[in-house]
């Protein structure tokens, strides 16, 4: 049995583009872990790319693309990288949309990718750390890094006049990762972070932390943290205390909890998260319907576009091997060309083979920047009235 | 005027915060203190006891707002910890019969019955989470403020505020009342006198007729009244996470042991100690200088002695300093 698989294994790789063949791309979430609500919509959206390629029927000259899922667990490197791991080596998945987590996506791409040469687009993953790692131009993202959303969060606190303000952070890569960059390109601007101080989740009290950023002092309180975790917490112990009245909430804290538990309290608050307003987005709500999965979903559309640009670069490079789709990611991805939007590959994937151009825009807006991470479209909010506000996209 | 703002800062930060914190942690020790006092050893179960009665709390008090009963501006869940005492009195002395009894009898040594308590602690931990699930559970309602920030700034013109949530004075209030009626209950009738006898001399007690089974029983009946008083209103004022209370199990047991393990004043005495010396030690008190200080003394830093992630090291320190210079404790207690 073992040598049928390894003479079938063999001839897959044989075969070249030009003969029809079925393209595996390899889905790493986390779907158990704490993201495993977001991976079901995130992994449906990928494979519904998928599927509109193969159901195109000139994709590769009439190859089908077919998903396999692996589980990055979100938190648990180990486990992430012996999935993607099985995907490369047993599975033999030409290029992998994943992982999600900052941490994870990390370990797989320098223990799988790169020793395997295989390309990688994460949807999600948003650490500033993950630019600068070293990628053999395998490794790409749809989501912005968090270094561009310290940068936003720079710009709409100083539009406002607020030169003062102390941050906590959610001890992690990510609350870590944002509270660096948003110092960095604060005082960068001139302004002056008070206390950058790290808080703990799961804790049931956290005035003591209140306290001394309240010692601290400042005119607005950033909380790099989760809404349902300790950044609530200390939003809760803030209010309490009296010690801050408006806050600055990063992508974390906004959620539908925040209206919920928080309400009217914290009215003249401000803050903001990766999203558009392009069309693309809309569209994959809307595909997402018809489909049976919620489009709206946090990084479904980041989803979508990681699978769609996998797709498309091969169709570009006339080939399913990373080696030969890696340096077409960004050309695909960026200017010139004609416009794609979501439910559109087919009209790509025929002006790819016609020898055109696209400019793949999708449902987050893609535009590649610097190593291959999405420029980072994002809307800023205000609360007012007890709801969450949109203010206008950046 | 400065002063007045110095002193609201600190009351605000320190001294209220302190005072909720040490009313949790004083009848938290006291559970730990009778069980060490009467039945010798150490319950390590007394965190998850507490998240347990809690749950009973939570469970009942849901049920009556499904129905719509409350008793506003009072939480309603003041209204069920009758109740949810009765479920844990129940529980607690279940416990006892199916494990304690059985290690009392082959009269195990101390050490046995610690290791016991671990394993209850998981089942309970367990139980906990498999009926109400390990997520915060809110289930506070009724005023939240006896005071807020803002409004004490207006009536008082002061720059800063002071906020005293109404969850706080319950939980002071009912502290004060549970330790005045235990202590009238040790002091004054006959079954708590039979029980200080039990504690100081077991073999004496015996021999002067007092029934032992009815002595435990007693206990189990105070420290069920203790943790799901105590676990039910640490819920109210933060929030019910069944996790945190595992987490409350270090400063108490340093509280107890720090008071002098088997006595209930040193349980109290010691619970607002860590209490303070935690939020002392953690808070920064830049704005409270700033009033009081001229403005060229004042350092740049934000004067916080230790951060406040180390928080858990105060108690350990007190607790390993008391043991090895003071082993009984502030006031005369067991030395462990």
């Amino acid at each position: 049995m073992r040598r049928v698989l390894t003479v079938l294994a063999g001839s897959t790789l044989l075969s070249t583009a030009a003969i029809a063949e079925d393209v595996k791309l390899g889905i790493i979430f986390g779907f158990t872990g704490p993201i495993e609500s977001l991976t079901q919509p995130m992994a449906a959206a990928a494979e519904l790319a998928m599927k509109e390629a193969t159901d195109s029927g000139i994709f590769l000259g009439g190859s089908t693309v077919s998903s396999v899922r692996g589980d990055s667990t979100c938190i648990d490197s180990a486990a992430a990288v012996s999935a993607a791991e099985r995907l490369v080596t047993s599975d033999k998945v030409n290029a992998i949309v994943g992982g999600d987590c900052s941490g994870v996506t990390g370990a797989i791409l320098q223990n799988v990718a790169r020793p395997n040469g295989i390309v990688m687009i994460s949807p999600s993953a948003t650490s500033p750390a993950l630019s600068t790692a070293e990628d053999d131009g395998l490794f790409f993202r749809t989501s912005p890094s968090d270094a561009r959303q310290g940068q936003i969060m720079t710009e709409i606190l100083m539009e406002q006049g607020i030169t003062k303000v102390p941050v906590t952070y959610t001890n992690s890569d990510y609350g870590k990762g944002l509270a660096e960059a948003f110092e960095a390109a604060f005082t960068a601007a001139g302004g002056t972070v008070t206390l950058n101080a790290a808080h703990e989740d799961g804790k049931a009290d956290y005035s003591a932390e209140v306290g001394a950023l309240a010692a601290a002092g400042g005119d607005r309180l950033v909380i790099a943290g989760y809404i349902d975790q300790g950044g609530g917490g200390v939003l809760r112990a803030a209010l309490d205390a009296g010690a801050f009245d408006s806050f600055h909430f990063p992508d974390g804290m906004i959620s539908v909890n925040l209206e919920d538990n928080f309400g009217s309290e914290i009215d003249g608050s401000t803050g903001q998260h990766p999203g558009t307003d392009s069309p693309g987005a809309a569209a994959v709500a809307d595909m997402g319907k018809a489909n049976g999965f919620d489009g709206t979903s946090p990084f479904a559309p980041e989803s979508y576009d990681a699978a769609a640009l996998l797709i498309l670069a091969m169709q570009a490079a006339g080939s399913s091997a990373s080696a030969d789709l890696k340096d077409k990611v960004m050309e695909v991805a960026n200017a010139p060309g004609e416009k794609i939007y979501p439910g559109e590959l087919a009209k790509a994937l025929k002006i790819l083979a016609d020898g055109g151009d696209v400019d793949y825009v999708g449902g987050s807006a893609v535009e590649l920047i610097g190593p291959g991470e999405s420029a980072g479209n994002y809307r800023q909010i205000e609360i007012s009235g007890g709801k969450i506000a949109t203010v206008r996209y950046r | 005027m400065d002063l007045l703002n110095a002193l609201v800062v600190l009351a605000n930060f320190v001294i209220i915060p302190g005072i909720a914190y040490g009313s949790t942690l004083a009848l938290g020790a006291l559970g730990i203190t009778l069980i060490y006092g009467i039945l010798r050893f150490s319950n390590f179960a007394h965190g998850d006891t507490m998240a347990f009665g809690g749950m009973f709390a939570v469970l009942g008090t849901w049920w009556l707002q499904s129905k719509g009963i409350s008793i506003a501006p009072l939480p309603t869940a003041l209204l069920v910890i009758p109740f949810a005492i009765v479920l844990m009195i129940l529980f607690l002395l279940f416990c006892d019969r199916t494990i304690y009894r059985y290690y009392r009898k082959v009269k195990a040594s101390p050490i046995i019955l610690v290791m016991a308590s671990l394993g209850i602690t998981f089942i309970m931990n367990g139980l906990v989470r498999f009926i109400i699930g390990p997520g915060e559970r809110r289930f506070a309602d009724g005023t939240r403020f006896l005071i807020s920030a803002r409004d004490f700034k207006a009536m008082t013109g002061l720059n800063e505020g002071l906020a005293i949530r109404l969850s706080q004075v319950i939980t002071f209030v009912a502290a004060i009342i549970i330790v005045a009626a235990l202590f009238w209950f040790l002091n004054k009738t006959r079954t708590g006198k039979s029980m200080r006898a039990f504690s100081d001399n077991e073999d004496l007690a015996l021999l002067s007729g007092i029934n032992p089974e009815k002595v435990v029983t007693i206990v189990w009946v105070l420290v069920a009244i203790l943790a799901t008083v105590s676990g039910t209103l640490y819920g109210l004022d933060k929030t019910y996470k069944p996790f945190t209370y595992f987490m409350l199990l270090l400063p108490m047991f340093a509280a107890a042991i720090v008071g002098g393990l088997g006595n209930p004043v040193g349980a109290i005495a010691g619970g607002f100690v860590i209490a303070f010396s935690e939020i002392f030690v953690t808070y920064a008190f830049k704005k409270f200088f700033g009033y009081i200080l001229p403005k060229d003394m004042l350092p740049s830093g934000i004067i916080q002695i230790i951060s406040t992630d180390y928080k858990f090291a105060v108690s350990f320190t007190i607790l390993v300093l008391v043991l090895l210079f003071r082993p009984t404790g502030i006031f005369k207690g067991q030395s462990i």
